[in-house]
């Protein structure tokens, strides 16, 4: 099988790897990259366990190949969390006991931040809807709608007046 | 004397009696003076029944239930 | 929300940020599938497309002889056991069942039941060795059905199945494989006295724990034939025992590590790949890692029960129960051991009634061999219990929740199930829905609301438990619990009470088959409360262990020391305290390093309850139902760490309500599941649900240090009643089929010329 080189940045970092051109991306990430908060629940899109931003859209990274990456920017849960410390969203689910198995929780991080970034002040209703393409079978969601809802609260006072 | 009441399940051993009345400090006395009284009922208290507590001392005048075994998720 | 009656504790009932949280925010947290070892191999398992079959040869020596292929196996790699019950705390198996589901023999059972694996050095290759493995079958004919698999003429699944509790014994084999009763007073003296009767039929479909993360492992034999077994399980205990049970060899030939585990709800109390790939490795002598697909998760693993269920309640004109009679049948899957007889014995256990005729049938069917399912049993009769209670309490023109108080258990009531309960916390949660603001706030249109209870036995069980204190005084608790949903907080939470340390300074740890002592599976409620009990003896043996080092160190009658606020003090206050950090600091010079396990077979689990209220909007176009409102009151004993006791109770009515409305397994007319996936198998997503709103009801368990009662299992007992009370409520319809789903709602509507 011929092998496909792939360049892309990976949470900010520049990255370059060889895939098999029918490898999903959500492998790719886990197998070849080593990024394995990346998880796999379905494999079909349905559980929004393996979700990325991909150039700033939440993706589900098992319905990408990987040649489709080439050139993206990638962002994954191993990103969130920077040199100043946890990202608002971590901050929240753990106070807010928001993970119970925690296996969804990087989609949720991720959907969540995808969310805010676009939307810094959502209801909670936009909130459900932001984060329906994720599936959570321990939490019934209640604890996962307040910690983001929470997150965005933080960030706005973090955010210094004009 | 412990009072022991018997589901459904046992009674064909016990020839349909529901309770009795037998003298014992443990599970496994218990369960050994039942088969005496009862032939076979024994074995099959042992096929049906958790007897990992077959050293566990059954205080006089308690009242022991024969339940089929129960597993959670 | 807290209904508390309640001693000061200074670290229970705190809500810290648990202890394995970062791991699990930042994804470094490794769950079955996160572990690659060098050299690994990747194994595929080869599944039945039949769901009933005579398996007349397997050829796999074209798969062998494929490139990347390392190791090929079939039944005939394993041994054949005898019939035998077993189990690993409360899973009860028979094992010759297990290593016939784990690898078929002579015959198939259900579509996706495995009849061979190969391991090969990518995922590619392995699929392709698959395809070349030929089996000849001798298609049968199948049942899925529960009234079809005890017709007379139905294919019968065990030639040797004999129905067991039946007198006298049958000669022929059928599907029924036993047979429960549970016979108490006079039932028709009950029913005389009633004067009010009312008799349904109910029917539910099976349906999947759901949890996110599919079966995983990587099995690495060494040459020295011993096997490291790194999976996500309930209890690697368990998958010691049963996969050196299936392979015919010791346990301690078997090391387990525990990964993380993405959800179980029951489900992962049993193995499926983990001896297959064991064998591999073994064969290929190499590591293999073998990962479910979620199609192999819904075909090939344990859904719990559909069920038929007819159910006849009658009550006087005063609201008092009188008689219950029925009887219920439930799917068993391929082998014997549906929780039909839970079922039974949960149904109207909330309650005070005196004569009961209750009957439940263990049936074989041609689908997967269920596996627990979150109080396994007991939401599907509950269903119909609940619904039938709410129907009772409508005729006398009574309020369900006045009508519940008057029947409710309490202390020195007898369960139905026989037994006599101690203190319980029925009432309170009873009470607790009554006084709840949300059972007072006005419907509109289209909108009703349903109240349902619930009860779920609790267990106790087999748990060991290691603490050591640490040079810097802080403590390492090891237990042999995988944590499911938060319970390393929770152990800190009891070991900071105990030693009186700060929460943060306790490290909680899962620790593996190998360093700490056998603990029965994560399941039954069980971990808080079993495995508390054995963190909080070894805790105070250390704690005894502080106070005559102290002793010995001021050259005093350890009588006179005492242990406050992790400091050992001199009754007479006139020493300078010695923290835990002094003492361990010392430790060498008063005996050594300071540590101590302690093990339990945990009696006393103390019975939990639950009462939910919940509202819904019908929209009368669609039969589309929407949940508006939920509150569920639970009794939780003592809530150790509160957050996670909430997450327990909300994510079983967020199950209770997936059940109540959309999930089902659904089968074409050849035996195949048609919706094997997230997106046809439609569970709730946060789009779906309203916040679950929360009251914990501490009536303290006698049988605990604490109090602690379970609280995972029975918050999704009573979801599906409430949801169907509440769509009563709202159309005047009796909803007696689950799904509940807008195609049955519209042509029930339909139906009522709607």
């Amino acid at each position: 099988m011929s092998r496909t080189r792939v360049t892309c940045t990976i949470n900010g970092d520049p990255a370059e790897f060889l895939c098999e051109d029918d490898q999903s991306l959500l492998d790719a990430l886990r197998d070849v990259v080593g990024l394995m908060g990346v998880k796999e629940g379905c494999a079909t899109g349905d559980c929004g366990a393996c979700s990325v931003i991909l150039d700033g859209r939440l993706t589900c990274s098992c319905l990408v190949f990987v040649p489709e990456a080439e050139g993206a920017t990638i962002e994954t849960v191993e990103g969130m969390a920077g040199p100043d410390g946890l990202h608002p969203l971590q901050e929240t689910f753990l106070e807010g006991a928001a993970l119970q198995c925690g296996i969804c929780t990087p989609g949720f991080l991720v959907a969540g931040k995808a969310l805010l970034d676009r939307n810094p002040d959502p209801t909670e209703e936009e909130v459900r809807y932001a984060i329906a393409g994720n599936l959570c079978r321990c939490t019934g969601y209640d604890k996962i709608v307040r910690s983001i809802l929470d997150a965005a609260d933080r960030m706005e006072e973090a955010v210094p007046a004009t | 004397m412990v009072r022991v009441i018997f589901g459904s399940a046992l009674r064909q051993y016990t020839g349909g009696v529901e309770e009795v009345e037998i003298e014992a400090t443990t599970v496994r006395s218990l369960i050994n003076a039942l088969d005496r009284r009862f032939p076979g009922l024994g074995g099959a208290i042992d096929g049906h029944i958790k007897t990992d507590a077959l050293y566990e001392r059954v205080p006089e005048g308690s009242e022991v239930h024969c339940l089929p075994p129960i597993g959670g998720g | 929300m807290t209904v508390t009656a309640t001693p000061s504790y200074k670290w229970v009932g705190t809500r810290p940020v648990r202890h394995d949280g970062l791991e699990k925010v930042t994804g470094r947290a490794r769950y079955g599938a996160d572990l690659n070892l060098p050299g690994m191999l990747i194994g595929a398992v080869l599944r039945s497309p039949h769901p009933h079959a005579r398996i007349l040869s397997i050829d796999t020596s074209a798969a062998e002889a494929m490139e990347g292929v390392r190791a090929v196996v079939t039944g005939a790699d394993f041994p054949i056991l005898e019939s035998e019950q077993g189990g690993s705390g409360e899973e009860y198996v028979d094992f010759r069942d297990l290593c016939h589901n784990v690898m078929a023999r002579d015959k198939v059972l259900y579509e996706g039941h495995a009849l061979a694996a190969v391991a090969a050095t990518s995922r590619r290759e392995a699929l392709a060795a698959l395809a070349a493995i030929k089996v000849d079958y001798e298609v049968l004919p199948h049942v899925i059905d529960v009234d079809r698999a005890m017709a007379p003429d139905a294919p019968i699944l065990h030639e040797d199945m004999i129905t067991e509790g039946v007198d006298p014994v049958p000669d022929e084999p059928s599907n029924v494989a036993s047979r429960y009763v549970i016979d108490r007073g006079d039932i028709e003296k009950g029913f005389a006295e009633a004067d009010v009767i009312v008799e349904r039929e109910f029917v539910t479909q099976p349906v999947h724990q759901g949890y996110i993360e599919p079966h995983a492992v990587v099995a690495d034999v060494g040459q020295d034939g011993k096997a490291t077994v790194f999976c996500s399980s309930q209890g690697h205990f368990m998958v010691r025992s049963f996969t050196a049970l299936l392979l015919g060899w010791e346990p301690s030939r078997v090391k387990v590590i525990p990964a993380e585990i993405g959800g179980g709800f029951g489900g992962k109390t049993t193995v499926y790949v983990e001896p297959v790939a064991t064998r591999l490795s073994q064969k290929a002598g190499r590591p293999v890692k073998i990962v479910m697909t979620r199609d192999e998760v819904f075909r090939a693993t344990g859904p719990t029960s559909g069920s038929k269920i007819r159910l006849k309640v009658g009550a006087t004109s005063d609201g008092k129960l009188t008689a219950v009679e029925g009887s219920m049948a439930y799917q068993a899957g391929a082998f014997k051991g549906s929780p039909v007889s839970l079922g039974c014995m949960c149904a109207f256990a909330p309650y005070s009634v005196e004569n009961v005729l209750l009957e439940g049938l263990d049936v074989v069917v041609n689908m997967p061999k269920v596996a627990a399912y979150r109080a396994p049993g007991a939401p599907m009769a509950s269903f119909a219990s609940e619904t039938l209670l709410d129907e009772v309490a409508e005729q006398l023109g009574m309020d369900p929740l006045e009508f519940r108080l008057r029947n409710a258990a309490e202390e020195g009531v007898r369960a139905v199930y026989g037994p006599i309960f101690k203190r319980i916390g029925f009432i309170e949660t009873v009470e607790a829905v009554r006084d709840h603001p949300h059972y007072s706030i006005e419907l509109g249109p289209n909108q009703g609301r349903g109240v349902a209870s619930g009860f779920w036995f609790n267990f106790g069980g087999s748990s060991s438990a290691t603490v050591h204190i640490n040079e810097d005084g802080t403590a390492s608790v090891l237990t042999g619990s995988p944590d499911i949903g938060g319970s390393r907080a929770s152990m800190a939470l009891m070991a900071a009470e105990e030693l009186g340390i700060d929460v943060y300074d306790i490290s909680p740890i899962v620790s593996d088959t190998e360093s700490v002592g056998y603990t029965d599976v994560t399941g039954g409620s069980r971990v808080t409360h079993a495995t508390g009990m054995a963190v909080i003896d070894a805790c105070r043996n250390v704690v005894a262990d502080l106070r005559a080092r102290a002793a010995m160190v001021w050259d005093v009658d350890v009588e006179e020391v005492e242990w406050v606020d992790g400091r050992a003090q001199h009754v007479s206050g006139d020493r300078a305290p010695m923290t835990t950090k002094d003492l361990a600091i010392d430790a060498a010079g008063t005996g050594g390093p300071i540590t101590s396990s302690a093990a339990v077979n945990a009696r006393g689990a103390g019975a939990a309850f639950s009462t939910q209220v919940c509202d819904v909007e019908v929209d009368p176009e669609t039969g589309a139902v929407k949940i508006l409102r939920y509150t569920t009151a639970q009794d939780a004993g003592r809530a150790i760490h509160p957050s996670y006791v909430e997450g327990q109770m909300q994510g079983g009515v967020a199950q209770g309500i997936g059940w109540a409305l959309n999930e089902e397994y659904i089968f074409d007319d050849g035996g195949t599941m048609e919706n094997a996936g997230f997106l046809d198998y439609r569970m709730p997503v946060a789009s779906d649900l309203p916040m679950i709103d929360t009251v914990i009801v501490e009536v303290p368990n006698p049988g605990h240090p604490y109090g602690v009662r379970g609280v995972g299992e029975v918050g999704i007992v009573p979801p599906m009643a409430a949801v169907a009370n509440a769509i009563h409520d709202a159309t005047g319809l009796r909803l007696s089929e689950l799904p509940m789903s807008p195609v049955k709602v519209l042509a029930a509507i339909g139906a009522n010329g709607g």
